[in-house]
């Protein structure tokens, strides 16, 4: 390297010969860049400073009829995070966010998992079954939420009306804190395992069969080849789409809200809907307490992703 | 799960001790076979499994065709009728929610594909600066949760004006989709060889033709998946959807569906009516990128 001899020129040229070279890979990224700038760029820059605001319903700008309204909310520094860390609602939530996200995530991956195991040999009927698992994916999320309230209806629901037909009583299956909770449980992973199964069978394709013969051929039993050939064989692709359902399941906003609105109480309320509430439920609206929340989620999912992503590459994995 | 390594598999190699090379053809043969026990419980799991899936659409749709008195009852249809149909078609703005979402959804599958596929392409084929923050860009774009952007952008969408227009919708869907969808596009791009595009550039295109004549048409299925993806994530969305669109005829049909089962009306019947039309076009989508979607979201997921 000679740019210390002269690194003003260079430098200039290096900036030119980089656009040039450059310019198409940058015009084809462009809309990407822009798009997430401005949706996601601006409003969290600004949800940001309103986390650092008193902004509620009563003092954003808004028009009355001819009226104009002026803000009149002010800035109070860090007083919201104050205010919420110390208050025993938020490590309430919190508990019960991470405990629904690491059910869900671990029934979803296992069963996924497994399923994608049976499915991943000669088998009659395989094409039927495939379909018939990746179904519920098929379907738009909020239908199904619809359905699944529609079968745990307390009165009238196919589920009690069947357990009643055993001679059991009545489950409330969405009115009691407990039984809410295994319920909305119970449905996010009727959502979410066609999605683990359809990467994980991928995942499973892409393992070359030769590796099974030649563990078989030296006596490997079946434990053993999962453990040392399928296992390490779906490691990419599993701790991929585990990063991504933890951070989805995290903020699966829909199904707790049209599932329960986070009730009976707030026993279902995650820290997602618990966010939309206080912005657009509650009254008055407390837009900056709803901001708090919602940075307050992004620092956790950010320092999540960081975490795993040190542990994969601990292991070795270049992602 | 348990294929149990039966005795006999082992025994070829035992007693023909001197020939491994006739023994391989043998043992693979055998490898495929299984125990009746086994095969059974194999059927029986995935049968069980796939009852669970199966039977809460096919509920739905039975209830559907169920005279609104019978929306709960246990038993199958005994007075089949179309009235809940004919109802939601006829009395309701349904229709109208279903053109609106037709045009967000269809403008955001068309515009997020092609977004997502030039991205991706960017990314699999060029080594420019900033290509690693904007790597990273796309995955923490996955973390924002609504309820932190949804206010700033209610907000944004009231000054530009795009409170109920579909074009506030659209914009927010893609940048839902598009951020996975250049994932998977960059993984199916990976799997083109470079060659092609030598052989393109030898010929005189430039990199846009490249793109669009060699390399797009052959990312077909990518394509297919990341349609599929777009159009399910866009039809499927409720709190955008709830928030910016207010008023009976600018609903979408996550919002309308809303207005039939609330804490006023309990319209079990029109209800399910509408959701199974809504899930017809979904379904069919579906089957069209089903073929694709296996080897898709490998590619997409291990390649990254």
């Amino acid at each position: 390297m000679t740019v210390a001899v002269r690194p003003r020129p260079r430098l200039r040229l290096r900036a030119r010969r980089a656009v040039g070279t450059h310019w198409y890979a940058w015009t084809m990224v462009a809309p990407v860049v822009l798009v997430i700038g401005v949706i996601i760029g601006f409003p969290l820059v600004r949800g940001l400073y309103l986390s650092l605001t008193d902004a509620n319903e009563a003092n954003v700008q808004r028009d009355i009829g001819v009226n104009h309204i002026p803000a009149t909310y002010k800035f109070t520094g860090l007083d919201n995070y104050k205010a919420v860390l110390s208050d025993g609602v938020f490590w309430d939530r919190l508990g019960w966010t991470v405990a629904w996200t690491v059910a869900c995530v671990a029934v979803t991956f296992l069963l996924g998992l497994t399923l994608a195991n049976m499915l991943n040999r000669k088998l009659r009927g395989r094409t039927f079954y495939r379909l018939a698992l990746i179904l519920p994916w098929a379907i738009p999320a909020f239908i199904s939420v619809f359905t699944w309230r529609m079968l745990y209806n307390e009165k009238n629901g196919i589920l009690n009306q069947l357990l009643a037909g055993g001679g059991i009583d009545a489950i409330p299956w969405l009115n009691d804190p407990t039984w809410a909770k295994l319920s909305v449980i119970a449905v996010n992973v009727w959502l979410g395992v066609p999605f683990m199964l359809v990467t994980l069978l991928g995942g499973l394709q892409s393992i070359p069969g030769e590796l099974y013969e030649a563990a078989e051929m030296d006596g490997a039993g079946a434990w053993q080849r999962f453990r040392h050939i399928t296992v390490p064989g779906l490691r990419a692709v599993s701790s991929t789409v585990i990063l991504l359902s933890t951070i989805w399941t995290f903020n699966m906003f829909p199904v707790i809200f049209l599932l329960t609105r986070g009730g009976p109480g707030d026993a279902t309320e995650i820290l997602v809907t618990y966010a939309y509430r206080l912005s657009f439920v509650d009254s008055p609206r407390n837009f900056s307490e709803s901001a708090t929340w919602g940075v307050l989620i992004l620092v956790l999912l950010s320092a999540v992703a960081a975490v795993y992503r040190r542990a994969l590459r601990k292991q070795g994995e270049v992602w | 799960m348990s294929t149990k390594t039966e005795p006999t598999e082992t025994e070829p190699g035992k007693t023909v001790p001197g020939e491994p090379l006739t023994s391989g053809p043998v043992r693979v043969r055998k490898r495929g076979q299984r125990h009746w026990l086994a095969s059974a419980g194999l059927h029986l799991g995935l049968a069980v499994a796939a009852v669970i899936a199966v039977f809460p659409p096919l509920w739905l749709l039975v209830t559907s065709f169920k005279p609104k008195t019978d929306a709960f009852s246990t038993s199958l249809v005994t007075h089949p009728t179309l009235a809940n149909y004919t109802h939601v078609l006829a009395d309701t703005q349904f229709l109208t929610w279903f053109g609106n979402s037709v045009v967000i959804v269809g403008l955001t599958t068309v515009l997020g594909v092609f977004i997502a596929a030039t991205t991706g392409y960017a990314v699999s084929r060029f080594r420019f600066p900033g290509m690693r923050p904007l790597m990273w860009l796309l995955l923490l774009t996955q973390m924002f949760p609504v309820a932190v952007l949804i206010v700033p952008l209610y907000n944004l969408m009231a000054t530009l004006g795009l409170l109920n227009q579909p074009a506030g919708l659209v914009i927010t869907y893609l940048t839902i989709a598009v951020p996975f969808c250049a994932w998977m596009m960059k993984g199916f791009f990976d799997t083109i060889p470079v060659d092609i595009d030598e052989a393109g550039r030898v010929d005189g295109l430039n990199p846009f033709g490249i793109f669009w004549r060699l390399v797009l048409p052959l990312a077909r299925p990518g394509l297919a998946v990341t349609g599929f993806y777009t159009f399910v994530t866009a039809w499927a969305e409720v709190a955008y959807a709830s928030a910016f669109m207010t008023g009976e005829e600018n609903l979408t049909l996550a919002g309308g569906l809303q207005t039939f089962v609330n804490q006023y009306t309990n319209d079990w019947g029109s209800m399910t009516a509408a959701a199974v039309i809504i899930a017809v076009p979904a379904a069919l989508v579906f089957a069209f990128a089903q073929r694709h979607l296996v080897s898709g979201l490998t590619a997409g997921t291990t390649k990254g």
